[in-house]
Formats: structure tokens, C-alpha cells, sequence
């Protein structure tokens, strides 16, 4: 029996905190923005507000799910399934402590790279599927982005490969023992934050859904709790993307005093109160001033960037 | 594994075939996505999960979303659904059908003449793999980034021509 049941724990584990943090995740946005514009936020259910979540999901849960009879159904309904399992699969490689990993594979890196190169699939079908202008425009919008942004997000990630030598994520993060990788990986890790807000389609960058524009984007016609698939696998494609971050550039779970999962989570909120700040502080650019830094900009300094850590680690 | 593998592999041809028969460009696309995220499972059960890896981000994860991205753009709607059905005449698919069925045989010829190629499960890790692309297989990798470059200069042309030309800029 515990045989059967050993590697089904650190799976509840990973997916129950994973889904937790997501939730919890609304709250702590929308707190910090208050904050940062002398405001209260969300303060009335529970204490400090933090109950806030359940109000939404009981609310969100007997909404109305509304399919539009112009919309592919089948297309429709596939939509949001797919974010979600495109994101959650990313959190299987994933290693919140030395112990806590549901799969320690050698191609971690890679394998989150495919994951959240599906997660693409959600805002296109979606925008498609809706047979609406706006959500395809939303949807085109994200294909290109997406696509664009996951070719910076993988050369940059190279700095950090080619200074361990491993794409396995635990030994990323015992090989910054010493030194953690933000140092010598200064501009990787800038690029990979760019790159990680858009691939999260976050704002700043947040075109596919830009409200000013496009009404909703991509998700403009769904309700219920469809919509709220899309909204919490954009908060888990954050997590994702916080998480990463700190394995890849900030030591992950390494630490003083505390425990590592401590360490991690630490460290893991303080990047998405980052994450949080660029939302509250910069406009949208226009969808051409995307692309065009994404390719002019980014590119060729992630290139540089490889071939200086390159030369440095040869000679 | 074994059974891993056959399952997979069952279900890219059956995607595959769907994905031809189907007459919405979306949703032949779809199938196609399937058919390669079966084929990156077959490479996953044999231990070339570096392969199966790269199947997803380059093709699931790039190039198909390109052909969704331009079915989008077209946006062609319910009524052209039905635009190929003339196309198909049987002088269409003579020649094609002729070509893929001597492939076939050839491949089948092969593979009962192989022996002890079955699957493994020994892994390839990455290393392995860079160090036969950079080693005997250099020429090959050197001749794809030509071919790539090729397609490249193409595009940055093609892009140019026409913002020098087009009137409704």
C-alpha cells in the first residue's frame, strides 16, 4: 500500500500548494496594489481580507456557463482545459525543496519549456473557438507573442545551462552553492523576467487581453467558471514563472536558518511582488513596440549573452 | 514502456489520419498537435526524452502555432469548409498514393530485416545527443543552420520588399 501511495505524495503536495498559491495569489495582488496606490483593497471577509478568494470562487462556481451558439463547442470547451494542464505539467519537474519533487528528470528545464510552450494552445483555441472579433484578435495576438517570447526566454535560460552543465533543476540550484546565478547572469536573468512577464501575458505586456482595445481578448466570450480556468492558470503560469526565476537565478530553496521550502517561498512571493510592481507601475506599449523589442532588443543581447558566458566558461 | 510506446504510437497514426480526412483547417491542425504530442511520447518511452523534448517545443509549440496563427489570420469561416471537395479526383491522388504505398514497403522491408532495434530502455541524455550532433554529425547540423539562414535572408527580403513597395502604409 505505501508503495502505491509514496509517489502520490509529493503530487497532492505539489498540486494542492501550487493551487493554493494561485488562489492566494489574487488576494496578494490585489493587497500589494492597494498599497502601492494608498488604497485598502479587499479587507472585509476574513481576516485581513484573505477569505476574499473563497467569496469570489463560490460566486464564480454558480455563475451562469454560458456557451455562445456561434462559438465550435467542442474547441470552446477544450480552451481553458488547456491552460490548465499545460501549467500544472510544467509543476512536475518542478523542485520546491531538495525532497519535495514529484519528478527529478534530467531534461527538467526542457520539459517546462514544452509544457509552457502548450500554454500558447489556450489563449489561440480560445480566441478562435469564440468566433468573435475581439477574442480572435486577442488570440493572434498571443500566438505571435508567445511564440516571439519563448524563443528570448530559451536562449537566456543557455547562460545558466551552460554554467552548470545539466538541465536538471536540482543541480542548477546546488551548483549556486557559492555564488548564485543572478550575478554572473545579470542580463540573463533580465531578459528571462522580460520574456517570463509576456509569455504570462502579464501586464505590461498583457496585449491578447488588452481591455482598452480588445475588450477581454482572447477570453472575452467565456463566463463562469471557464473564465476563471483562464484566470487562475495565468496566476499559476505566474507562479511558474516566479518560481523558476528563483531555482534558476536565486538560489532556490538556499538559505540560513529557515527550511528550504521556507527559503522558497520567500523568495518565490518576493519575485511575484515584482511581478505585481511592474503591473502597478508601467503602461501597455503598443502591440508593434512588443515585437519589434522582442526581436531587435531581446534577441540579440540573450545571443550575446550565451556567447559571453560561453568564451568565459571555455577559457 | 513497451505498451507506453504502442499506445503512443497508435494514437499519432490515428490522429494523423484524422487530422487529413477532417475538412475545418482548425480542427486537421488540432489533430496534427495530438499526433505530434503522441510521437514525443513514443520518444519519451524509449528513453530519448532529449528528442521528445525538442519534438513539442519546435514542432507543437512553434510551427504548428504558425499554421494555426495564418488559419486565423485567413479567417475563412463555415463556407470554405467544403472548397477542396472537387480537388480530390481520383487522377489527383493516383501518383501520391502510388509514391506513399512504395514507401511503405520499403519501410516495412526494413524493419523486418532489423534486428534486436527494438526499444530500449536505456536513456540518452542530452550530452550524448550534443556531442553526436557536434561530432560525426557536424556536416548535417552545418548544412540545416545553411538551410536556415537560407530562410531567413528570404524573410528579412520579403519583409523589406514590402514595406518599400506596399501603398497602404
Amino acid at each position: 500500500m505505501s508503495a502505491l501511495l509514496g509517489p502520490l505524495i509529493p503530487v497532492v503536495v505539489v498540486l494542492g500548494l501550487m493551487l493554493t498559491m494561485a488562489a492566494f495569489l489574487i488576494w496578494y495582488e490585489r493587497r500589494l496594489l492597494a498599497l502601492w496606490q494608498d488604497r485598502y483593497g479587499p479587507n472585509r471577509v476574513g481576516p485581513f481580507g484573505l477569505l476574499q478568494i473563497v467569496a469570489d470562487m463560490i460566486k464564480i462556481f454558480f455563475k451562469e456557463d454560458w456557451i455562445p451558439p456561434f462559438a465550435d463547442r467542442f474547441v470552446f470547451v477544450l480552451a481553458p482545459m488547456a491552460i490548465m494542464i499545460a501549467v500544472l505539467m510544467s509543476f512536475v519537474v518542478l523542485p520546491l525543496s531538495p525532497d519535495i519533487v514529484v519528478v527529478d528528470s534530467n531534461i527538467g528545464l526542457l520539459f517546462i519549456l514544452a509544457m509552457s510552450s502548450m500554454t500558447v494552445y489556450a489563449s489561440v483555441l480560445g480566441g478562435w473557438a469564440s468566433n468573435n472579433k475581439y477574442a480572435l484578435l486577442g488570440g493572434l495576438r498571443s500566438a505571435a507573442q508567445m511564440v516571439s517570447y519563448e524563443v528570448f526566454m530559451g536562449i537566456s535560460l543557455m547562460g545558466v545551462i551552460v554554467l552548470t552543465g545539466s538541465f536538471r533543476l536540482i543541480d542548477i540550484v546546488e551548483a549556486q552553492s557559492g555564488l548564485w546565478n543572478c550575478v554572473p547572469q545579470f542580463f540573463g536573468l533580465l531578459i528571462f523576467a522580460v520574456a517570463g512577464v509576456a509569455e504570462s501575458k502579464r501586464i505590461p505586456f498583457d496585449m491578447p487581453e488588452a481591455e482598452a482595445e480588445l475588450v477581454a481578448g482572447y477570453h472575452t466570450e467565456y463566463s463562469g467558471m471557464k473564465f476563471g480556468m483562464f484566470f487562475v492558470g495565468e496566476y499559476l503560469g505566474v507562479t511558474l514563472i516566479s518560481a523558476l526565476t528563483v531555482i534558476l537565478y536565486f538560489g532556490g530553496w538556499k538559505g540560513p536558518w529557515l527550511p528550504p521550502i521556507v527559503w522558497f517561498f520567500i523568495k518565490t512571493f518576493a519575485v511575484i511582488a515584482v511581478f505585481i510592481l511592474l503591473r502597478a507601475s508601467l503602461p501597455r506599449p503598443r502591440f508593434d513596440q512588443l515585437m519589434d523589442y522582442g526581436w531587435k532588443v531581446l534577441l540579440p543581447f540573450a545571443l550575446l549573452n550565451v556567447l559571453v558566458t560561453g568564451a568565459v566558461v571555455l577559457l | 514502456m513497451t505498451v507506453i510506446f504502442y499506445l503512443s504510437s497508435v494514437i499519432a497514426l490515428l490522429a494523423a489520419a484524422i487530422a487529413i480526412s477532417r475538412r475545418n483547417a482548425f480542427h486537421a491542425l488540432l489533430y496534427v498537435v495530438v499526433s505530434l504530442l503522441a510521437v514525443a511520447v513514443t520518444f519519451f518511452s524509449i528513453g530519448a526524452a532529449f528528442a521528445g523534448a525538442l519534438e513539442i517545443i519546435v514542432y507543437a509549440g512553434a510551427i504548428i502555432v504558425l499554421f494555426i496563427f495564418v488559419v486565423m489570420m485567413l479567417n475563412l469561416g463555415p463556407q470554405a469548409a467544403g472548397r477542396a471537395d472537387g480537388l480530390l479526383t481520383p487522377s489527383m491522388w493516383f501518383g501520391p498514393a502510388l509514391l506513399a504505398l512504395t514507401l511503405l514497403v520499403e519501410l516495412s522491408v526494413i524493419l523486418i530485416r532489423a534486428t534486436g532495434t527494438g526499444t530500449s530502455d536505456t536513456a540518452v541524455g542530452p550530452r550524448e545527443v550534443a556531442l553526436s550532433l557536434f561530432g560525426p554529425y557536424a556536416i548535417g547540423v552545418e548544412l540545416a543552420s545553411f538551410l536556415l539562414l537560407a530562410g531567413l535572408v528570404g524573410a528579412a527580403r520579403l519583409g523589406s520588399g514590402a514595406r518599400s513597395t506596399g501603398g497602404d502604409r
